[in-house]
């Protein structure tokens, strides 16, 4: 079975963002750019089914600037064989980067499609869930954990009361959640077999996609920033401010 | 303007959430309708009738919606909502989980966790886990967007709208619904409880929890966790508050063994009052919050059950 994986780059998720002082956008000079941490633990559960033997070939395609090389060469050493670029200077919309994939999908045929459930960057929460729609494909989005049966995956989704197990026929599309996975880290041999596996590039255009952005960015701000507060001696004192000053308790 | 919210409910209860959506849409415009999708889930309809100022409420009671599958009840919105001009839902994973299907079925971008609404067109919503508010333009033709409920107040309860049922069912046989484990708690709902108290990594054991469900019980809390927490397995993921969990605003909130990362920040730091207990005097947990103990969350913890 064929599995596609996408992965994004964005901003490293230790690093805090800064805005630009002209509140354009925030500011991504010289800051240290990685896998999304989500689009790391689609690799790893790609990877564990070509261990188990469910799938036989694991294709990983990102859509971004010619940068995002690195982030799929960083799948690559993960363990997927193969990469895709769709270069793109701007950064489509998640409905368009979900139309970029489905026509990666139409090309490549994969019998499941594994994304992260969101970027840290645009927090968008919604490109699988949209191409599961484009492709009419059943989803099991927040996943936490999967497992291959035959011609259908069974999905545990983290929802907001509990979780929610879901049977879905395959081909289908999969995000991944924080606990679907713990993914491990790249060995020296395999960074360096990385660099050899074949990464094409191609263009929204040789997809024959044309993007349309409708959602226009009219200026990022700092959020309202909290004040640190005191410190309490002891529990007597808190409990006495809790009550008297903020009124809470 | 016309403005179709989809209720968010368990098919006994409308959540709470809902009221909140439809402040939201009143933003926007005076005519709105509230779908309600389900199975059996006449009583939700009724409840919702009872929110006040909107027009009506659509009734889409199958089974083929009862587990809310994204496949089935995104035609059904996408087929009801290709007459209005807005399409809104909670930020919650039902409405995280169905939007985007919705949008994409209708050709159009969609906005999650809107927080502000400026206009018809032009909403305020975080990213980079909320260490950046973005102001969004938008054109497209229908405007889908989930919004975060605890940025905007809870619609009134007093009306008495009419109840319409729709006939179109859209059933699909490439996904089933399997089981649904649901953490049954007699405590407040995390998201909407005036009182939360969470516990990180610190508490070092699902056990010691208890602690914080007697202080809670106390207090009238709902009981959150950092993910560090929950991956630990010490409590279930439908606790965990954070960028990717919950989002959480109540007036008080306590963090106990709780370091502050950026990503559960993300989560609480719109609590009225936060309160931090840490042994760590450099916890960056203490920069958001107005009252900080350096401690051990072992000895106060016991000490502030028997104080409150
Ligand atoms: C993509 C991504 C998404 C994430 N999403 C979330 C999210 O939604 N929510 C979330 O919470 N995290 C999230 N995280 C994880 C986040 O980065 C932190 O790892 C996590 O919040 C840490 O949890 P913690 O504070 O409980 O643990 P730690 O950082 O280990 O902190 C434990 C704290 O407990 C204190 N402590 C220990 N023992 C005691 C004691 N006896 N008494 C008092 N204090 C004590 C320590 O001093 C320390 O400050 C995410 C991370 C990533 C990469």
């Amino acid at each position: 079975m064929k599995v596609l994986v996408a992965v994004k780059r964005v901003i490293d998720y230790n690093v805090k963002v800064r805005v630009k002082p002209d509140h354009s956008d925030v500011d991504l000079n010289n800051v240290k750019m990685a896998i999304n941490p989500f689009c790391e633990i689609a690799v790893e559960e790609a990877v564990r089914l070509k261990e188990k033997g469910v799938a036989s070939e694991i294709i990983v395609v990102s859509i971004g600037p010619k940068e995002a090389q690195e982030q799929i060469r960083t799948a690559l050493a993960l363990g997927a064989d193969r990469g895709l670029l769709i270069q793109t200077e701007e950064m489509p919309s998640s409905l368009g980067v979900a139309k970029l994939l489905k026509a990666v999908v139409d090309e490549e045929q994969p019998q499941l499609i594994i994304l992260g459930k969101q970027s840290i960057d645009t927090d968008n929460n919604q490109t699988g869930q949209m191409l599961a729609a484009l492709t009419d494909y059943p989803q099991g989005a927040f996943a936490s954990s999967v497992e291959v049966e035959g011609d259908h995956i069974n999905v545990a989704r983290e929802i907001d009361g509990g979780l929610q197990t879901l049977k879905l026929s395959l081909p289908a599309v999969i995000t991944a959640d924080l606990r679907l996975n713990e993914p491990r880290y790249a060995s020296l041999p395999n960074i360096m077999k990385a660099k050899r596996k074949p990464l094409d590039t191609k263009t929204p255009a040789d997809l024959g996609v044309t993007l349309n952005n409708t959602l226009k960015t009219v200026k990022v701000e700092p959020p309202a920033e909290r004040q640190a507060g005191i410190k309490v001696a002891s529990v007597e004192e808190l409990v006495d401010k809790l009550k008297n000053e903020a009124k809470v308790i | 303007m016309s403005i179709l919210v989809i209720a968010e409910h368990n098919n006994l209860d409308l959540h709470k959430p809902t009221l909140n959506t439809v402040t939201a849409a009143l933003a926007l415009g005076d005519d709105v309708d509230i779908l309600v999708a389900g199975a059996n889930c006449g009583k939700v309809a009724e409840q919702a009738a009872q929110i006040a100022k909107i027009r009506k409420v659509l009734l889409a009671d199958h089974a083929a919606y009862e587990h809310q599958l994204a496949e089935n009840v995104a035609k059904l919105i996408a087929t009801v909502g290709k007459s209005y001009s807005h399409i809104l839902a909670p930020a919650g994973t039902q409405g995280k989980n169905t939007l985007p299907r919705v949008a994409a079925l209708l050709d159009v971008d969609q906005l999650s966790d809107v927080i502000r609404i400026d206009s018809p067109d032009t909403f305020a919503r975080p990213i980079y886990a909320g260490n950046a508010i973005a102001t969004v333009q938008s054109s497209a033709a229908i405007k889908v967007m989930t919004i975060r409920a605890t940025n905007f107040d809870a619609v009134a309860t007093n009306g008495n709208a009419p109840i319409e049922t729709l006939d179109d069912t859209f059933s699909t046989s490439n996904a089933t619904f399997i089981k649904e484990e649901i953490a049954e708690s007699d405590r407040p709902e995390l998201t909407v409880a005036d009182v939360v108290i969470s516990g990180g990594r610190g508490m070092a054991s699902g056990e010691n929890f208890e602690m914080l469900y007697t202080l809670a019980d106390k207090l009238n809390a709902a009981v959150g966790a950092s993910r560090a927490a929950v991956d630990a397995g010490f409590v279930p993921n439908d606790m965990q508050v954070g960028q990717t969990g919950k989002i959480v605003a109540p007036n008080l909130y306590i963090a106990v063994g709780i370091s502050g990362a950026i990503q559960h920040l993300a989560g609480m730091k719109d609590s009225k009052v936060i309160v931090a207990i840490n042994k760590d005097e450099e916890a960056p947990i203490f920069q958001v919050a107005d009252y900080g103990l350096v401690a051990d969350l072992f000895e106060v913890v016991p000490q502030l059950e028997n104080l409150v």
